[in-house]
């Protein structure tokens, strides 16, 4: 996935983008904040039309509010990662609570930020996913440790169903308000190394069925 | 009253709330019952003179309350009425002269149709009862267990219906009234099951508008407290807002606390502030951020019950996060809280100006008494990391009590 011909954060181009969220007042100020980071070649404020959109423009990346009309955040997801699975999803939200994070991330978003992150850290936030690597918020990351954290039920597939003591370490970093570079910096090793822990990350908390993570989402009513 | 031994009342008879001897009510305070069942049972007894004799028995020989009995407290003795209650006494008497009456005129406990009588009088009681508005109303507008309380509302009605129905048919069979009035019956009963198929239909219909009805007032009742919370939190904060609008500072912690209080409104958590560390260290940050205007980013996984210690933790990582607020001189500021197995980490980091630890004098109580000291003495540790231009971040770490 990540070793596609572009890669937007060596400058080389400026990944194409379409804000979807139902504030227009939110979506031009997000707008002039990303200013030439990014080209704005689309927006949406309800389910239909950003599928109609994002059909038409196939951007590289779609910033996705999780609260919309029509079905919110995951039903855009769904019908967009049916037909082109390769467009990339960084979801934005008002709210960081954890039914809409995992929802959409398991619902195939590769990275999580709410809305009061600085206009330079969207846009580095946007290259990074729009790249390929996952994005995840102090709070995201707080969220996978706890989903993951109780040991008391065998793994149904250990491959899945268990983050590897790295991977761990690197969660914990992150949740601490560490930037990738900062965690790098860190544990001795090289960005790409954070890059690679946090995207096996993502995608075991997207693909496993385990039973904490099932019971951990009924807790809080997210099924 | 639960009928331990303990906490039995020794049998004495009763001074206050008697109106004859207080045997009966003596009584009833010893075998944990309502003075009305013991009284009727007394009535009932004194049918065959067996009653009155026990009664008599009793007075003689059971002793009086002690005046000021001190097996009650004093809130419970000034709550009840002193001495008789005469519209009571007049009750019983009356009760009592009327099952006389009833003797006189039937002769005897064993006529059949004495019974019949009595069913009809206990379910048309019932009956009457059910329709009194205020107990109707209490059982209505109830949402909570309304269904429970309806189900009892129909069961009551039906045994009602029932006693007074075995009644009056027991009545007049006894009388050997039942061969003339069969067909009066016969007319009565096709009368009633035509009006009940008429009016069966729109009784249907009122009903669920009934329902409609309570659920509409829920509704209703709901949006006003919203309407009322959105008033007077978010509606104050908004005018606040502008009135202060020259102070961008000031407008973002408002803007701040108002988000707070409404997402915890919102996505209410049932854990008590204070009862575990999660939402403990979570209002701490909300705190110091309320006092010094630094947005606080809390993270927080896993969670367990407060302890001293812990308490003691949340101070010195309160500690950190002012110190964060008033030197870093950041506009966010990262806490990070880590429930083990076997130990409790918090984490506060900012991206700040940083400080040299030799330059502070050892006299400086905030770091080395607030945050170090406190964690030592309380069998954690503590540990700073920082450097001029590097951000600080301050480590906290203690033992969990095991559980239990």
């Amino acid at each position: 996935m990540g070793d596609e011909s572009t890669t937007f954060s060596d400058g080389d181009a400026v990944p194409r983008v379409v804000i979807v969220d139902d504030h227009r007042l939110f979506r031009s100020g997000v707008r002039g904040e990303l200013g030439d980071a990014v080209d704005v070649v689309g927006e949406a404020g309800d389910v239909d039309s950003a599928v109609h959109v994002i059909g038409e423009q196939k951007p590289d990346l779609v910033l996705l509010d999780v609260h919309l009309p029509g079905g919110g955040g995951v039903e855009v997801l769904r019908r967009v990662l049916s037909q082109h699975p390769q467009i990339r999803f960084l979801a934005l939200s008002v709210s960081d609570a954890a039914e809409d994070v995992i929802g959409v991330v398991r619902g195939g978003a590769r990275g999580y930020v709410t809305k009061t992150i600085s206009g330079k850290e969207l846009a580095n936030a946007i290259v990074r996913v729009a790249d390929g690597d996952a994005v995840f918020s102090p709070r995201l990351a707080g969220f996978v440790l706890d989903a993951f954290s109780a040991t008391d039920a065998p793994p149904v597939d250990p491959e899945l169903d268990r983050l590897t003591q790295r991977e761990r370490e690197v969660l914990r970093h992150i949740a601490r308000g560490y930037a990738y570079k900062e965690v790098a910096k860190e544990l001795f090793i090289s960005v790409k190394t954070v890059e690679t822990h946090v995207s096996s990350v993502l995608r075991k908390l997207q693909l496993s069925n385990r039973h904490e993570l099932s019971r951990w989402a009924t807790a809080r009513r997210l099924v | 009253m639960a009928a331990t031994a303990a906490d039995t009342p020794r049998l004495t008879r009763a001074v206050e709330g008697r109106l004859l001897g207080g045997v009966a009510a003596g009584l009833a305070r010893h075998l944990g019952l309502d003075p009305v069942v013991v009284r009727l049972a007394f009535m009932a007894l004194s049918v065959g003179g067996m009653g009155l004799a026990v009664y008599v028995a009793l007075y003689f020989f059971v002793p009086a309350d002690p005046e000021d009995g001190d097996e009650r407290g004093p809130g419970e003795a000034e709550g009840r009425r002193k001495g008789r209650d005469i519209s009571q006494l007049i009750a019983y008497v009356g009760l009592a002269a009327a099952l006389g009456f009833l003797f006189l005129l039937f002769g005897g406990v064993f006529d059949p149709l004495l019974w019949f009588v009595v069913f009809g009088t206990l379910g048309g009681i019932i009956l009457w009862q059910q329709a009194n508005p205020s107990q109707r109303d209490e059982w209505m507008t109830s949402a909570v267990g309304r269904g429970d309380r309806g189900g009892k509302g129909v069961m009551r009605a039906g045994t009602g219906v029932l006693l007074v129905v075995v009644g009056v048919i027991g009545f007049l069979v006894f009388q050997e009234q039942l061969q003339n009035a069969r067909a009066g019956l016969t007319f009565a009963f096709t009368l009633l099951a035509g009006v009940s198929l008429i009016a069966a239909p729109w009784i249907i219909g009122l009903v669920r508008e009934r329902d409609q009805e309570r659920r509409e007032r829920i509704r209703n009742a709901e949006r006003a407290e919203l309407a009322a919370h959105i008033h007077d939190s978010v509606l104050h904060t908004l005018t606040l807002i502008q009135r202060r609008a020259e102070d961008p500072r000031e407008v973002q912690r408002l803007a701040r606390v108002q988000e707070r209080a409404l997402r915890s409104w919102l996505y209410q958590r049932p854990a008590d502030a204070d009862t575990t560390v999660s939402p403990a260290l979570e209002r701490v940050a909300a705190e110091v951020e309320e006092e010094h205007g630094v947005p606080i980013e809390v993270v927080c996984v896993g969670d367990c019950p407060m302890d001293d210690a812990l308490s003691a933790m949340l101070r010195a990582a309160r500690e950190a996060m002012v110190n964060a607020s008033k030197y870093a001189g950041t506009d966010s500021i990262s806490v990070f809280g880590e429930v083990d197995q076997d130990e409790v980490l918090v984490f506060v980091r900012d991206r700040g100006a940083g400080f040299d630890m030799d330059d502070i004098p050892e006299d400086r109580m905030g770091v080395r008494g607030s945050i170090l000291g406190r964690m030592e003495r309380h069998g954690g540790s503590a540990r700073i990391r920082t450097g001029p231009g590097e951000g600080t971040e301050v480590q906290l770490r203690m033992a969990r009590i095991p559980e239990a």
